[in-house]
């Protein structure tokens, strides 16, 4: 995979497939985006689990926390990282041992480790470094166009509106 | 589309950037959402959006979707990261400021610009202690002289009303990046058909989307564009973007954004709090407008260049500023900058002076005599009797308003016509 360029089939294939995401360094801070990306994404409806050790015992937003990725007690199909670049490599060969092994492994905005993508991708593994998966999400759902960003993607047909209520909108098929 | 590798070409973004069919209706044509406000599903999703944890609409003087397809149509133009459509060109240029300038700041523009923005700035800006030095755009060093280190930005147009002049985009932008400020760009005369300023290291890029964007001379509005391309997370520097928010319970913006981040903290601090809205049913103009921007601004481009070469051979003229004219000062800048043509705008001078010029602007048939530019139709103006006349002889001249300066905008009508109505007001005693 170009790491440099991802196509959007490969994003919103991820999106789409993955249901349990463990978030791994998300702050109990609600200023900080790691909350941000938890809140949506668990709006979205993907289980949510948050990891980070100076927080287990407690919770946030009804998730229980978990001190490290091994902890936790469930299959989980991606791990999302919110730690610096360097701090990359522990946590990917942490998600390796994990069985089943998740699916995929993102690193959020700014973060990327290119031997630890290696390792990942090796053992059958998809990776996304230096994206977020709350903008990628309102980019292809066509939701992030509401605040005026170049979504990048055009298209003819309807965007989805997500279950019910106002303003939730779907990823939709590759096809769209 | 799904194929992320082919990129849309500028005519396919111009009619399609931004505007998916509507999810609930299907109506193809993006909808007029004539509304103030958008309900919420429940009180958790209004804290989330007011929290700006969550994309969507609240309030038309935040966000509004007739407006955000503008935004994403003119940031896809410009290959920015997004876009914020406020009332006019004016307030763009008032909330970017507001993003980067606290009282007691300095910005570097350059002393050629549209006499609006010269005065905004000179006059408009001093009751918020924002302060402006001139830089001369013929002389690229003395924007570099005129740094400080209360210097947050560098404020050019890449062609500019109305003289012609085109700015060295590209110089300047190193002087910029050096000092580690944003360089802001006026596109509003080129539009990004003519020229992208991103491609040459601009990091903002501000529009009047009532000239050629808008095109048809039926709305007022304004473009701030992010460039995507700038580091705003140096401490101190830019507070609005770089410090913890205490409008939004500490969020800071450029590490919540990412790439986005300016055009954010234009819309959530500055458009929110200063208030200059676009209406709905403008944009909806604009956004039609924009959807035939490349046959428009090559006509205009291809008109302007042939009513120029006509009045250059013309007895009753002295000169004439077009920087599309073979051995215009500018001719060789706008072969790099605006390969395509330079666009509807221009002057020339009258040997008969102020006096030959009101002749001029009464007699014509097809030109309307007002102040605007970027009309379907042809438009003139004698600075010097009308926007300019309050001025003394002296900063006339100055301000490329001389008595004997007429300004002209190249509409799309025939140009044998365009030429024929000149003549008769030329001729005409």
């Amino acid at each position: 995979m170009n790491h440099d360029a991802y196509p959007d089939s490969y994003i919103r294939g991820i999106l789409n497939s993955v249901k349990t995401i463990a978030m791994v360094g998300i702050s109990p801070n609600t200023s900080r985006p790691s909350y941000f990306v938890f809140k949506y994404l668990l709006g979205r409806g993907y289980r949510m689990i948050p990891v980070n050790p100076g927080q287990a015992g407690k919770d946030i937003l009804g998730q229980a926390f978990y001190a490290k990725l091994s902890d936790i007690p469930e299959p989980i199909d991606m791990v999302d990282i919110f730690r610096a670049s360097e701090h990359v490599m522990p946590i990917v060969q942490e998600a390796l041992t994990l069985k089943p092994k998740p699916q995929v492994i993102w690193m959020q905005l700014t973060i990327r480790d290119d031997a630890a993508a290696l390792l990942a991708e090796q053992a059958g593994i998809k990776v996304v470094m230096n994206r977020c998966p709350k903008i990628e999400y309102g980019r292809l759902s066509t939701e992030i166009s509401w605040i005026g960003v170049n979504s990048r993607t055009l298209s003819s047909k309807r965007a989805q509106i997500l279950g019910k209520g106002v303003q939730r909108m779907g990823l939709g098929t590759p096809k769209d | 589309m799904a194929d992320a590798e082919r990129v849309p070409g500028f005519a396919t973004l111009a009619i399609h950037a931004g505007a998916k069919p509507d999810p609930t209706t299907g109506a193809r044509i993006t909808p007029i959402y004539q509304t103030a406000s958008f309900v919420f599903d429940d009180v958790d999703h209004a804290a989330s959006l007011f929290g700006l944890q969550a994309f969507g609409n609240i309030y038309t003087r935040i966000g509004n979707p007739t407006c955000a397809v503008l935004e994403e149509r003119v940031a896809a133009l410009e290959g920015g990261t997004a876009g914020l459509a406020v009332a006019s060109g004016h307030a763009a240029q008032v909330v970017v400021m507001h993003a980067l300038m606290t009282p007691g700041d300095e910005f570097v523009a350059s002393k050629k610009l549209y006499g609006g923005s010269i005065n905004q700035f000179n006059h408009s800006y001093k009751n918020f202690g924002w302060n402006v030095v001139w830089a001369d755009p013929d002389d690229i060093a003395s924007f570099e002289k005129a740094m400080t280190p209360k210097t947050k930005a560098i404020f050019i147009e890449s062609i500019a009303n109305p003289g012609g002049v085109i700015t060295d985009i590209e110089a300047v932008s190193k002087i910029a990046r050096k000092a580690g400020v944003p360089l802001i760009v006026d596109n509003t005369l080129a539009t990004p058909y003519l020229c992208k300023p991103f491609d040459y290291g601009a990091n903002i890029v501000v529009h009047s989307l009532t000239k050629f964007l808008g095109g048809h001379g039926n709305s007022i509005g304004g473009m701030i564009v992010d460039g995507g391309n700038f580091n705003w997370t140096r401490k101190g520097q830019y507070p609005m973007l770089s410090e913890p928010r205490p409008e939004y319970s500490g969020i800071v913006l450029a590490e919540t954004f990412g790439n986005f981040a300016f055009a954010i903290a234009c819309r959530v601090l500055g458009l929110r709090d200063l208030g200059p809205a676009l209406s709905p049913f403008n944009a909806f103009l604009i956004i039609n407008g924009i959807e035939t921007l490349p046959l428009r601004m090559q006509r205009h481009s291809d008109n302007a260049l042939a009513v120029s070469e006509w009045l250059s051979k013309r007895p009753e003229v002295l000169w004439v500023s077009y920087p599309g004219l073979a051995g215009d000062k500018y001719n060789a800048l706008a072969k790099k900058y605006v390969p395509k043509g330079c666009g509807a705008v221009f002057t020339f001078g009258l040997k008969g002076g102020h006096e030959a010029g009101v002749k001029l602007v009464s007699n014509v048939k097809l030109f309307s005599h007002l102040a605007n530019i970027g009309d379907t139709r042809s438009l003139i103006i004698h600075p010097a009797s009308t926007t300019h006349k309050q001025l003394s002889d002296a900063q006339k001249v100055q301000a490329g308003a001389g008595p004997d300066v007429v300004r002209l905008s190249i509409g799309l009508e025939d140009k044998d016509d365009i030429i024929a109505d000149l003549e008769e007001g030329l001729t005409a005693a």
